[in-house]
């Protein structure tokens, strides 16, 4: 005897495979029972990522890409920000909802990422997972930058200024390259219009057909563990994993207790210090773009900041090509880099917890210089910066080149066979 | 398919004909979206030349006017300014202006038509920031003991001198762009044509 609800699944069933679905990537989707905090990221991050297109949907209602200057002499675009910070009922929370996120967004991506870095997520068969998860990065690089540009401050106009220079940095098409990218010979209303649509349809698409792809290819090979050996070698009976669990509920429900603490720390931040003390949004931010006055001291926003230092610190021409150029050459392969950590890392085993001290070394050089070149970046530069940046970013390409080497050298411990759970 | 079975060529030669002609069309679909990126007929008609009124500049002020969007600065150099140039001539990497970034009137150790005028496109050529006037000589202008005068970029810190030329070893590769410009009169310059009357 089959109750109506029952009827109606195998009618859907029949038509598309929803079931399936859910037992495929939910109900029977075995994660290993071993994940601590570090596993939170993930689902913060797709969090973050509806928070972003939610607010942001509700911003476009208001805001207006214009950099035409109206009545009062305040260019359309700025104003039209400032009328959702003031009069628009409740704009003010959805917009600093939207710009603490992009700073939220982050902070989850940049822990998810070491999260992967210490226990060997990248490793053999998740390298496209990782690869996926590369290309995500860039992709919300992009978003935000172009975001940036919207409010149409000081700090949007000339950060643009800056980075859309770069490309022009590029041998022989450079010039007309970043000439396409702008839209005009200066930043300017064209361009603002174009980062608009960019921002708000063209990066989104990508970025969620990026965040598909990783789930999809995360689900076929299963998910890595603190422990880094795989679950899957050891089955019972019915082919599930011993050290499995169902995602859902067991990891929905403590997803659940991740997002209630995430919530907690991002109100705080959202309420008390929205702008975050000018590292979320710059002060100079809020006078209207001037494009005959750059302000005396240009920063990026700080989670460009360590990529920014790799630029500024190339300070010499080689091969006949200026200097520029190789800066930014500098800058684009410390993102590439990154995804080229599966084939890099020769480490016989794949979580932190069995590599021996060379890596656990190796890694916290990493880590300071990378903290070091961020803070370097929202500084204006001085010949004792510049000299301690360019040593930052020689210990970071050496993170990433030395690899193949030093992870062979190190002095591993043996994996145990199943992980290791209290 | 089997192994056995035999290709039909004709239908496989269609196929790729078929296919070649649809990528042609897909390609030249794409020019008109790729065009419509590049700057729009109004964008490049904005290039107008601007006139500026020097009659009002005082020895070692600057002006600045925007002429295609663009800062250009008018400063007027005073007689100490002018002999700073000389002790910047070995510590600035293109002294002679060999590279083309100034109207041949320009190449020279002035950079001007007239060594009291500066005019000059006020964009660093690294990445395109607004430099900062730091015309105050030695420890006072922040900059360094030494320094005689000249320009600071707050973006990446290049130095240029009073006549936009570049120091050696900065992020900057090229002095900066001197605008075509003549004088309509002593206190009349029109900058972005430079065509004899």
């Amino acid at each position: 005897m089959t109750t109506k609800s029952q009827e109606l699944m195998h009618w859907i069933d029949a038509r598309f495979p929803l079931t399936s679905t859910w037992k495929a990537h939910l109900s029977e989707y075995y994660a290993p029972k071993n994940f601590n905090f570090w596993y939170f990221f993930g689902s913060l991050a797709l969090l973050v990522l509806v928070i972003q297109i939610v607010t942001g949907i509700f911003l476009v209602m208001h805001y207006k890409p214009d950099a035409s200057v109206n009545a009062s002499g305040i260019p359309v675009a700025f104003a039209s920000v400032e009328y959702i910070m003031r009069e628009v009922p409740g704009g003010w929370l959805i917009r600093y909802l939207h710009s603490t996120g992009a700073s939220a967004f982050f902070v989850v991506v940049y822990l998810h990422m070491f999260r992967g870095l210490l226990y060997g997520s990248y490793r053999k068969p998740r390298e496209l997972i990782w690869v996926f998860g590369t290309l995500i990065f860039l992709a919300l690089m992009a978003e935000a930058f172009m975001g940036y540009l919207l409010p149409w401050g000081q700090m949007s106009f000339w950060g643009a200024q800056v980075i859309v220079n770069l490309f022009s940095a590029i041998p022989v098409i450079g010039p007309d390259l970043s000439l396409v990218i702008r839209g005009d010979y200066v930043v300017s209303d064209a361009t603002l219009n174009r980062f608009f649509s960019f921002h708000v349809i063209a990066v989104p698409l990508v970025l969620i057909g990026l965040v598909l792809a990783h789930i999809v290819a995360l689900h076929e090979v299963g998910s890595n563990n603190p422990d880094g050996v795989e679950i899957k070698k050891k089955k019972d009976a019915s082919g599930i994993p011993l050290d499995g669990i169902p995602f859902h509920p067991y990891y929905t429900v403590k997803d659940i207790m991740g997002v209630v603490g995430f919530l907690i720390v991002f109100s705080a931040i959202l309420f008390f210090a929205p702008e975050g003390g000018g590292y979320f949004l710059e002060y100079n931010n809020f006078i209207p773009a001037d494009p005959l006055k750059t302000p005396p001291h240009i920063a990026p926003v700080w989670y460009f900041t360590p990529f920014y230092s790799i630029l500024r610190a190339v300070t010499y021409p080689l091969f006949g090509v200026d200097a520029k150029f190789w800066g930014v050459v500098a800058m684009g392969a410390s993102v590439v880099i990154i995804a080229f950590l599966p084939w890099l890392d020769r480490s016989p085993v794949k979580s932190i917890r069995y590599k021996g001290g060379l890596f656990k070394a190796i890694l916290a050089v990493f880590l300071v210089a990378f903290f070091i070149l961020g803070y370097l970046g929202v500084l204006p530069p001085t010949p004792g910066r510049t000299l301690v940046a360019q040593i930052c970013s020689v210990l970071y390409f050496a993170f990433f080149l030395l690899m193949p080497w030093y992870s062979k050298l190190d002095k591993c411990k043996p994996e145990p066979e199943r992980v290791t759970f209290k | 398919m089997s192994v056995d079975q035999k290709m039909d060529s004709g239908r496989r030669q269609l196929l790729v004909a078929t296919s070649a002609v649809g990528g042609v069309a897909v390609v030249a679909t794409a020019v008109p979206f790729v065009a419509s990126l590049t700057p729009s007929e109004r964008a490049k008609a904005a290039g107008a030349p601007v006139e500026a009124d020097i009659g009002k500049l005082a020895p070692g002020e600057m002006m600045t006017v925007e002429w295609r969007g663009k800062p250009v600065w008018i400063l007027r150099r005073t007689p100490e300014m002018l002999a700073s140039l000389e002790k910047t001539e070995p510590l600035v990497s293109d002294p002679a202006s060999e590279k083309p970034m100034q109207p041949e009137y320009a190449q020279n150790k002035h950079r001007s038509i007239n060594p009291e005028y500066l005019v000059a496109v006020g964009i660093c050529t690294h990445l395109g920031c607004s430099p900062s006037d730091k015309f105050k000589v030695g420890a006072e202008s922040g900059v360094g003991p030494d320094w005689p005068g000249g320009f600071l970029c707050p973006c990446h810190g290049s130095l240029f001198d009073l006549a936009g030329r570049v120091y050696r070893s900065m992020p900057a590769p090229d002095n900066l762009e001197i605008p075509p410009y003549k004088f309509l009169a002593d206190t009349r310059i029109l900058i972005g044509d430079d065509a004899k009357a």
